[in-house]
């Protein structure tokens, strides 16, 4: 006989075990755009992406990065760009974009024998 | 492409260890899974900071009053970090939080439960954030990208949480004959809802896992509730307090702790909402999101002012 129960895991009840009241209709969207953070950790690094959060304005997604992503020292500045002004190279398109590359060995200083007397080159 | 080949090619790179990214191509289930999962996880985290917020005003002395605010602040923080992997897989921020306030969305049922005395601090760090952590070390290395780098991200800073919560019980283990008693007691409340937080028995499941295959998940809800089981039987002894289970004993032949079974009608009358706290954790949630409603409303009406000053400046 085909046994068909589901398994689930902490954190992930699944949605006709609960109780509660049926899906609601969608709330008003409050209007706080996404952001993007980037963090320098220390002077001298590039800044790094470090994750994203809604804020009102760029000011405020700067104070809450601060809050966020830098309770621990991991920052000593910040840069916030609103994330629909990211643009994104297509997944779909990754090996017309880089296979190129992977065949131009003569790219990479090792590719060349040289006599040892020349030392460092 | 046909979706079936997209579906392998999917499978073979969850099964060479490449992790997924927001926008590659995915099945839809593996997608609904991963959103049910993160946003659950992150409503855990923002309820989680309830029973513990409770005793902030009351923490026994500056240095606890301190560590504790760090600690719900990071839970919100958790929060965030999750939310934002969430809307990575498409659903908005707004309807996340409108499923938890509805009921659709659910979080860990430990948060159900009442914090009672000040040792329950320390129980919750323990116990509750010793569950936890097993879990979230396990997802640190899960195929969704989004959702590992947040885990990363966490574990990084949960290992205090659960440090900070022994200390505080080790603090009481070693203090009056009322402290040890408090003590005792918080461990024999959290001791078992602890162990539900792993989730049903893997035998109520069938043999081939989505979930597993996927890479989602690495180790099933009884490995990681037996792996629990060992390190807290340990601890527990450090602390000269016991855990309340009778039939808890190390069995040689196996190299794991026996234990007894959980309370399983317990855990589901909690999860369909029917435990000590389900209504207040919920409404103090949804009492929060309305009364703030101003303040957003303010910061868009600040943001669009001041956008237009800077127009006309230009």
């Amino acid at each position: 006989m085909q046994c068909s129960i589901r398994k689930f895991y902490y954190g992930d009840i699944p949605e006709e075990q609960g109780g509660g009241a049926a899906p609601s209709e969608s709330m008003n969207e409050h209007g706080w755009p996404l952001w993007e953070v980037f963090i320098r950790s220390k002077q001298g690094l590039d800044h790094k992406h470090a994750g994203s959060l809604h804020a009102a304005d760029a000011r405020m997604a700067i104070e809450n990065a601060r809050d966020v992503y830098t309770r621990r020292q991991e920052g000593i500045s910040i840069w916030v760009v609103e994330s629909k002004n990211i643009h994104a190279s297509d997944p779909g398109d990754a090996e017309s974009l880089f296979e190129p590359a992977a065949d131009k060995i003569y790219r990479h200083p090792t590719f060349y024998d040289l006599p040892d007397e020349v030392k460092h080159m | 492409m046909p979706v079936h080949h997209l579906e392998e090619t999917f499978q073979q790179t969850v099964d060479a260890e490449i992790k997924i990214e927001a926008k590659d191509w995915m099945p839809e289930a593996y997608r609904k899974t991963n959103l049910r999962q993160i946003s659950q996880h992150a409503h855990s985290e923002v309820v989680g900071m309830l029973p513990e917020g409770n005793w902030i005003t009351r923490a026994p002395s500056l240095k606890r009053k301190a560590i504790l605010i760090a600690k719900v602040q990071d839970e919100a923080g958790h929060g965030l970090y999750l939310y934002s992997a969430a809307e990575t897989l498409g659903m908005s921020r707004d309807q996340m939080i409108a499923d938890l306030h509805s009921g659709k969305a659910k979080y860990s049922s430990i948060f159900n439960y009442p914090t009672l005395t000040w040792a329950d601090m320390g129980a919750i760090g323990w116990l509750v954030d010793g569950a936890a952590i097993l879990n979230q070390v396990m997802l640190c290395r899960t195929s969704y990208g989004p959702y590992a780098r947040a885990m990363v991200r966490i574990c990084k800073e949960e290992s205090f949480h659960q440090r900070q919560g022994f200390e505080a019980l080790l603090v009481l283990s070693k203090g009056t004959q009322e402290q040890r008693a408090m003590c005792q007691d918080a461990i024999n409340r959290w001791w078992w809802p602890s162990l539900m937080m792993f989730g049903p028995r893997d035998s109520e499941s069938t043999n081939s896992d989505q979930s597993m295959k996927w890479k989602i998940k690495r180790k099933t809800n009884d490995e990681l509730r037996q792996n629990f089981v060992d390190m807290i039987a340990q601890q527990v002894k450090l602390l000269g307090m016991t855990l309340p289970d009778p039939d808890l004993k190390w069995n040689e032949a196996r190299g794991h702790y026996d234990f007894g079974e959980i309370n399983w009608d317990e855990f589901w009358n909690v999860v369909k909402g029917n435990g000590p706290c389900n209504r207040q954790r919920l409404q103090a949630r949804i009492n929060a999101h309305e009364e703030g409603a101003w303040v957003r409303e303010a910061a868009v009406a600040y943001a669009q002012k001041q956008s237009a000053k800077q127009k006309k400046v230009a």
